[in-house]
């Protein structure tokens, strides 16, 4: 069974590079991607932060979305999977997005950007088949084309800069959110860790030429997933299918950020998206339960599924992720709790094996980020 | 000292016997963030869950590997859970144990046994 697994596991290009390197390959997601290097999480989390960690995040879905009749025809259809302004979006520059369902849930989280005459989008590996099955089938007008021939690495921390200027001359201008294609290489100045940083698409036959000359830049290391979960709990960014998922509308995701005014009531644009009805609702009630940064009073992590309860006993959420943040020194989860007890600084118990510890309401990110605006 | 399949060590001092974990335990584990020790004067059976340590991954468990009295904790783990990875078949002990009859630990695994098991 375990071989039969291990056979339909998919095994990315940089897979040499990362066993060369000393990295824990393990199954994510249907792939087999390093977890951590020999450093360990901890160091290599720390790193990203002093220095500079590269990721393979090859795995995840690359996408270009081409317009048969004119690009605002493809604006609109792809606002109408999402409760997101993509008209309003420039050439060069890149977006968060959110594809909901009906029920105003989440279906996947994604990033898109402008290139001009097309899109280019970023979704999670997980939902890769199932997010080109649905923009393919929601937007007849668009030509749907999966980029198979690509490695996507991520540079991350104060020395990408540098280190990314250094192979690729002229990303140093970039600012956060710009996209630019420089030769071969498509580079977005954004990230998962909270830092400044990139992610660059590369072509596959380069990628492990390109990684090597990256990893030859003075303080760039290989960073695994392991690492790059923890950054990300720092930054307090969402992990889809479990911060996230079907049943959370991004008004309770605390994600109304994403959501600008040209679709919200009285916008330009007002719904038109799945589960509108939900979420404009939600915008103007507030919704029943948020998604909250927690910070736990003692030293024990509180993990995914912890329940938690107000101070009188009543059960008010459960954390969706947690662990120990390696920068702040301490553990920290973020997690949805009723609206009424979702309030900073707010009380609440989170149950540890059996044992009910307090836990603050916190703001997030638990790390300051440091993007370069 | 003596080695147990679920990776830890166990070593006699004097009348007592000293429980932690190997070195590839604490490799596999990860960067240790928390440890939690039982109480000391405390009675344990074999297979008791008497520690919990967590990770930068996950938590888990230490059991009692033989039935005993808990007199002694390592207090160091709780504000330096690092010790565990620097140093874990040494300064990072968990708790020694008072047993009726050390010939209980025969039943063990020598080194040689147990690098052929990680091996």
């Amino acid at each position: 069974m375990a071989d039969l697994e291990e056979q339909e596991l998919v095994h990315l290009g940089l897979e040499p590079l990362h066993e060369q390197l000393g990295g824990k390959m393990v199954p994510f997601a249907g792939y087999r991607m390093p977890v951590q290097y020999p450093d360990g999480v901890m160091k290599e989390h720390l790193h990203t932060r002093s220095a500079a960690g590269l990721f393979d995040v090859s795995h995840m879905g690359q996408v270009i979305l081409r317009p048969k009749a004119g690009m605002d025809d493809l604006k609109l259809a792809f606002e109408a999977l999402m409760p997101v302004d993509v008209l309003g979006l420039a050439e060069g520059r890149q977006r968060y997005g959110l594809f909901t369902n009906d029920q105003g849930g989440i279906l996947d989280d994604l990033m898109f950007t402008n290139r001009g005459d097309h899109l280019y989008v970023v979704v999670n590996a997980a939902c890769k088949a199932a997010d080109i099955a649905h923009m393919t089938r929601g937007m007849p007008g668009v030509s749907v084309e999966p980029v198979t021939d690509r490695a996507l690495l991520a540079l991350q921390g104060p020395g990408a800069e540098a280190a990314l200027e250094a192979v690729v001359p002229g990303v140093a201008a970039m600012r956060f959110m710009d996209h630019r294609v420089i030769g071969d290489v498509w580079v977005s100045r954004s990230g998962y860790t909270g830092e400044d940083g990139f992610e660059v698409s590369v072509p596959q036959a380069q990628a492990e030429g390109f990684a090597r000359k990256l990893l030859a830049q003075p303080g760039v290391a290989p960073i695994g997933l392991g690492a790059r979960d923890s950054l990300r709990l720092e930054a307090g960014l969402c992990l889809y299918g479990h911060d996230i998922d079907t049943t959370t509308s991004p008004v309770e995701a605390n994600l109304t950020w994403a959501i600008q005014k040209a679709r919200r009531a009285g916008g330009a644009r007002e719904g038109g998206f799945p589960g509108a009805s939900r979420i404009l609702k939600e915008l103007a009630e507030g919704p029943e339960r948020l998604r909250v940064g927690l910070r736990p009073e003692g030293r024990a992590p509180m993990r995914e599924g912890v329940e938690l309860f107000a101070e009188d006993g009543t059960p008010v959420g459960k954390v969706t992720s947690g662990g120990f943040g390696p920068s702040v020194n301490a553990p920290i989860a973020m997690g949805y709790v009723a609206r009424a007890h979702a309030t900073l600084g707010t009380q609440l118990l989170g149950e540890v094996r059996g044992k009910r510890l307090p836990v603050t309401v916190t703001e997030m990110p638990f790390q300051p980020t440091t993007y370069k605006r | 000292m003596k080695y147990t399949k679920e990776h830890e060590w166990l070593r006699v001092e004097g009348d007592l016997v000293v429980v932690g974990i190997t070195e590839h335990a604490a490799t596999q584990l990860g960067d240790v963030v928390f440890v939690e020790l039982p109480e000391t004067e405390t009675q344990v059976a074999e297979g008791d869950e008497v520690c919990v340590i967590e990770s930068v991954k996950a938590a888990s468990d230490i059991l009692a590997p033989i039935d005993g009295e808990v007199v002694a904790v390592n207090a160091k783990l709780v504000d330096n859970p690092g010790l565990v990875n620097e140093d874990p078949t040494g300064a990072a002990w968990f708790f020694k144990l008072k047993v009726d009859d050390l010939s209980v630990l025969d039943q063990f695994m020598d080194e040689d046994e147990y690098q052929d098991l990680i091996g």
